[in-house]
């Protein structure tokens, strides 16, 4: 039997920086240079004022969930025998929101509102933006 | 620019499940064909008569495009001289209804005919796994967040975050749900359900437990809709398309601005300004039950409640049978089918309910029917007043 593979990015014109960022330990996200908010996930114009002038800026990588859930079943069967898991929706401290997963934790205590900070995961031959609390 | 009362609603059909599934091995063309042909003499129009087609569709043939209006109507032999594939996810057939009443009013149609079928419960086709990590998905996919159920069990958890909603009120609208389908024959779910059973079922992605989730059947619908003028001389009382409205917010749930809101708030407002009703005429709802938490949100984002008192506004089962909310009174799609998308037969239950055709769960004397359907990852709306004479 074929040995299930996880899903990896499958990098475009949008997004190769990003993951090359990854791989370098930065979490890269956009700022607008015209109405300086901060984008992602990434795109070739601001969603906000339809500028061109969007540039890479590298963020804090701290942030607070914003939601989660725990996959109790997986995300389909790649997914199976890590369950049960966290999926959260990370609102970094520039605003932005985005997907990854809260390692480090017993995810019974995974909550909203939880700070949590970037943390690099190696997978095959990508670099994965993970999260874990960040402990005081 | 109103559509009120430019159209009516004077046909529906569907087809029979067992189990969930359609009988004997039916094809996705062949259900529609039949829930097609069904919709039209329930108007007492022949095929001949079709100018205008809707379609929204997740099969097609593999390839390029998947072209499923122009695949459908070639089997029907329907060539039209309107047509709409506009597909939004399961609110598709909301969006189809004003755009059809759009297109009866500009002239461009008469008579239209809005369709849908799948056959993904003997396919065995879906799973929990997301979308190829491609594009915008390559940033939600590799975390292996169960589609699409994992994003509905996120707003709940915020929801329960900001609010203090509590899994028993998610539970409240499954089993209020569970009372109508025992009260339709053509159910696919019809055992009693308690709160504690919905609580007590396995827990699939946090807080969302197997009982929040609907189902996952087969099904085909199909509904007529035609000019005032036409309406005239059909079999069956016209229903009429009082108002609609539609809108969509994000497609990936990390880009909804606000876990608790849906676009409802804005399909919904359009839809009751159009209309010039209030909540309070409004007799019947079908709000579209993907999850339990969809239906609580929708609730407030259409104004029924305040933010964050979806949850008291449903306890003591008031959407249930006898309560003083009637809402998804065919059993839904947590109790009756959930074909992939819905949104169609909630339209279907709410004629059939303005007609006083459903038996034992009609609700008395219901003049005016709200109808919300809701895609993707709470990503579009869209919403339908209907009324009779
Ligand atoms: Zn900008």
């Amino acid at each position: 039997m074929a040995e299930l593979k996880k899903p990896l990015p499958i990098p475009d014109g949008d997004s190769h920086v990003f993951w090359q960022g990854c791989k370098e330990n930065k979490l890269l996200i956009q700022k607008c240079n015209d109405c300086s908010k901060h984008i992602f996930y990434p795109r070739i114009l601001c969603p906000h004022c339809f500028s061109e002038k969007v540039e890479w800026v590298e963020s804090t990588g701290k942030g607070k969930i914003y939601s989660y859930t725990i996959a109790r079943r997986g995300g389909g069967p790649a997914f199976k025998d890590d369950a049960p898991y966290a999926v959260a929706l990370i609102e970094l401290d520039e605003g932005v929101r985005m997907f990854s997963n809260i390692i480090n934790i017993d995810v019974e205590k995974v909550k909203c509102d939880l700070p949590v900070e970037v943390v690099f995961e190696e997978q095959e031959d990508f670099i994965l933006p993970k999260f874990q609390p960040i402990f005081n | 620019m109103s559509i009120k009362n430019a159209a009516a609603i004077v046909g529906v059909g569907d087809v029979e499940l067992e189990k969930g599934k359609v009988k004997d091995g039916q094809s996705v063309l062949q259900i529609q064909a039949i829930a097609a042909k069904r919709a039209l003499e329930d108007a007492g129009l022949t095929k001949d008569d079709v100018d205008g087609i809707f379609v929204a569709g997740l099969w097609g043939l593999p390839g390029v495009g998947s072209f499923p209006s122009v695949i459908l109507s070639e089997y029907l032999g329907i060539q039209p001289r309107y047509t709409d594939s506009t597909q939004i996810g399961g609110s598709a057939f909301e969006a189809h209804v004003g755009h059809a009443a759009a297109a009866i009013q500009a002239g461009l149609c008469e008579v239209a005919l809005i369709l849908y079928g799948s056959t993904q419960r003997s396919e065995k086709s879906r799973s929990l796994a997301g979308r190829p990590p491609v594009l915008t998905a390559q940033y939600e996919t590799p975390f292996g967040l169960p589609s699409p159920a994992g994003s509905y069990a996120m707003a709940a958890n915020r929801h329960m975050h900001q609010y203090g909603t509590k899994p028993e009120h998610l539970a409240e609208i499954a089993v209020a749900t569970r009372k109508w389908a025992q009260l339709n024959p053509q159910a696919t779910l019809r055992d009693p359900l308690s709160i504690d059973d919905v609580l007590n079922s396995p827990m699939i992605t946090d807080p969302l437990h197997l009982l929040d989730c609907c189902l996952v059947t087969d099904g085909a619908g199909a509904l007529v809709i035609v000019s005032a003028e036409r309406a005239k001389d059909c079999r069956k009382k016209p229903v009429w398309v009082l108002g609609q409205g539609e809108s969509h917010s994000h497609w990936s749930i990390q880009a909804m601005p606000d876990l608790t809101v849906t676009s409802a708030a804005q399909s919904g407002k359009t839809a009751f300004e159009m209309a010039g009703v209030t909540h309070d005429e409004i007799d019947v709802v079908q709000i579209y039950d993907s999850f339990t938490i969809t239906v609580l949100l929708t609730l407030e984002s259409l104004g029924f409640c305040k933010p964050g008192e979806g949850g008291d506004f449903i306890s003591n089962q008031r959407t249930a049978p006898g309560g003083d909310f009637p809402m998804n009174t065919n059993g839904g799609g947590l109790s009756y089918a959930h074909p992939g998308m819905y949104g169609i037969f909630l339209l279907i239950e709410a004629v059939r309910q303005l007609r006083g055709e459903c038996g034992e769960r009609q609700v008395k004397d219901a003049k005016i029917s709200l109808v919300n359907g809701t895609g993707g990852t709470l990503s579009s709306t869209s919403v339908v007043i209907l009324g009779r004479d």
